[in-house]
């Protein structure tokens, strides 16, 4: 396989003792902090995958509302559990990413970045309007605290510390999903398509049916963040939902990149630690991210990710790195050099 | 016996007549090639046969069956496939990846199938990697198969893009100017291999602009000026008829 197994066998542990422990050393305020960066670890990860074929869906944020708008609906209203909720909130997003999808499968580019944004923007507007089922602009509330098991005293997942345990297992399970499927032969497919759509149509692949595809798997992961979020906050309005978080998202996956699985995870998380950081400077916040953005583009047009392979031939270093391709500087160097000639090498 | 029949095929884009009442007739097993100056419709009717666009009038038949209009994948899943130059890969995937994606047509995997990956789906996996290891190695680049594509020098490239076009397993290829941009030695290594593809049994229908490489790799050329089929026969005949020196010089066209 491709991945790097040495890598994993040390960091993996680490992690993992990390993950656990850290809720307890750290205040009560930033537990909440990194509940709220598990929820955008998901969406960012769900959010990549749907870029894997070349769409950036601002469609996202609202499908994470409609996610959000469902286990309210689901829990509040029909007293449903939170763990038969958690699902079919999911599917709730998937299926009404499929609706919109068909008409959105058609555009790409920057077609796709305007429709889908209208589409998104379409569904935020009905929650403002129809104050039945969704509550105008006060949105839903008193959405349950979930219980692990219904009716039996379990831990009180009002408390943050036990609300982290239960994000971070239910990020955890949409990683290790989307991961799965970014290596299997779907992942591989939707690459394709972004690299050569002609191409891959010549080749048999139903473009269009893989797109949507990856719109609705993307979607549902986006409605399963937009759970976790409801379930935290007792509430739901839709002003949560609008474009301003919208940019926010494109700000973490540009800064961290999307060639890579881990690309927009270590985007979000760095945003997330800088952002506290900068908590005296609150209002600065949007200049200093706006400018980040603006640098990222300038200077590292593939995001964070792209860091250590431009970095590589400066050093001259064997470098493992994301997706774990190795290359050796000498083949940097016969990849740049051989480009520039028509020179046959050994066929 | 005919592989591919084009009957009036017409596409008109606005007032713009791309191809005109366009008759073809290709035969099983024929290298055949395609030559026009540019702007005379010989892309275009790549695009209509297959399937890239919609004709305005007219019909297409492969291997008997009427395919007019089909989305560009059912097409290839019929077994005729259009390449592009041929250094098209899916450059951010492995050599071998590409080949596999290309592979793709004739195994019918499900989706689930694919995510969840039981015992008999990775058998079929692991057949087509070695089919498609197989097919590198008579390219002789089975040991670049896990670099990236895009990395690979032009040669390599070249011969990864006919590994890619052999794995689809075609009956009939379309290929869209195979020796572009090719200095003499590689356009005549390539053009060996197309004789090498065709004798595997699939037929070859090329648009290129290099008339020495078509003139002796095709053996019937069929000519294409503003839309209209112009000239159709032997190597010796296309170089000899009016039309087409006409055509190509700059001459009086009005009188085709």
């Amino acid at each position: 396989m491709r991945r790097n197994d040495s890598k994993w066998s040390v960091g993996f542990p680490v992690l993992a003792v990390i993950l656990v422990v850290l809720p307890f050393i750290v205040s009560e305020y930033h537990v909440d902090v990194i509940i709220m960066l598990l929820i955008n670890v998901v969406l960012v990860a769900s959010f990549r995958l749907i870029t894997t074929t070349g769409g950036w869906s601002l469609a996202h944020i609202p499908m994470m509302g409609t996610g959000a708008y469902a286990t309210a609906l689901l829990t509040a209203g029909l007293g449903m559990p939170f763990w038969l909720s958690l699902p079919l909130a999911g599917l709730a997003a998937g299926l009404v990413s499929l609706m919109i999808s068909y008409p959105l499968a058609r555009t790409k580019g920057f077609a796709f970045f305007v429709a889908s944004f209208a589409a998104g923007e379409a569904f935020r507007l009905c929650w403002m309007r129809f104050k039945v089922p969704f509550g105008g602009h006060k949105g839903l509330t008193n959405i349950p605290v979930p219980e692990l098991i219904p009716g039996v005293v379990g831990p009180d997942f009002g408390e943050a510390i036990p609300y982290y345990f239960l994000a971070l297992g239910v990020t955890l399970v949409c990683l290790a999903i989307m991961y799965r499927l970014d290596r299997s032969r779907i992942g591989d497919t939707w690459k394709a398509i972004d690299s050569h759509e002609d191409l891959a149509k010549s080749v048999g692949i139903n473009v269009t049916m893989y797109r949507i595809l990856a719109f609705v798997i993307g979607s549902f992961f986006a409605g399963i963040a937009g759970v976790l979020l409801a379930h935290r906050l007792w509430a739901v309005v839709p002003a949560q939902f609008g474009f301003v978080t919208t940019l926010y998202l494109l700000v973490w996956v540009v800064f961290g990149g999307t060639r890579t699985f881990s690309g927009p995870i270590i985007g979000v998380v760095a945003l997330t630690i800088l952002r506290e950081f900068l908590k005296p400077l609150l209002e600065w916040v949007p200049l200093i991210f706006g400018t980040i953005i603006i640098l990222t583009l300038i200077f590292l047009p593939g995001g964070l990710e792209g860091l250590p392979r431009r970095l590589a031939p400066l050093m001259r270093f064997r470098i493992v790195w994301g997706e774990g391709v190795e290359k050796s500087p000498e083949g940097m160097e016969t990849e740049s050099s051989s480009r520039g000639e028509l020179k046959e090498a050994g066929v | 016996m005919a592989i591919l029949e084009l009957k009036e095929l017409s596409k008109h884009f606005g007032h713009l007549v791309a191809v005109n009442e366009l008759d073809l007739t290709v035969e099983d097993g024929e290298i055949r090639g395609l030559i026009g100056p540019n702007g005379s419709g010989k892309t275009t009717t790549f695009n209509l046969v297959s399937g890239f666009l919609t004709p305005t009038k007219g019909r297409v038949f492969f291997q008997g069956e009427e395919v007019t209009g089909l989305p560009a994948h059912v097409v290839a899943r019929r077994g005729l496939v259009r390449t592009f130059q041929l250094t098209a890969l899916f450059r951010e995937l492995t050599a071998l990846q590409n080949v596999i994606m290309a592979c793709h047509l004739h195994t019918e995997l499900g989706l689930f199938q694919q995510f969840l990956r039981g015992s008999g789906t990775r058998q079929r996996e692991r057949e087509m990697e070695e089919k498609a290891l197989a097919l590198l190695d008579s390219m002789g680049i089975a040991d670049k198969k896990d670099e990236i594509a895009g990395d690979l020098p032009h040669g390599h490239q070249r011969a990864l893009g006919i590994v890619s076009a052999l794995a689809t397993e075609p009956r009939m290829l379309l290929l869209d100017e195979p020796v572009g941009g090719m200095t003499p030695a590689e356009a005549k290594e390539t053009m060996d291999r197309i004789k090498m593809v065709r004798d595997r049994g699939v037929t070859v229908l090329l648009v290129e602009h290099d008339m020495k490489t078509v003139m002796t790799t095709c053996e019937k050329i069929t000519c294409m000026n503003f839309g209209n089929k112009i000239a159709e026969g032997t190597p010796q005949e296309i170089s000899m008829h009016q039309d087409v020196i006409d055509a190509y010089l700059g001459g009086d066209t009005e009188a085709c």
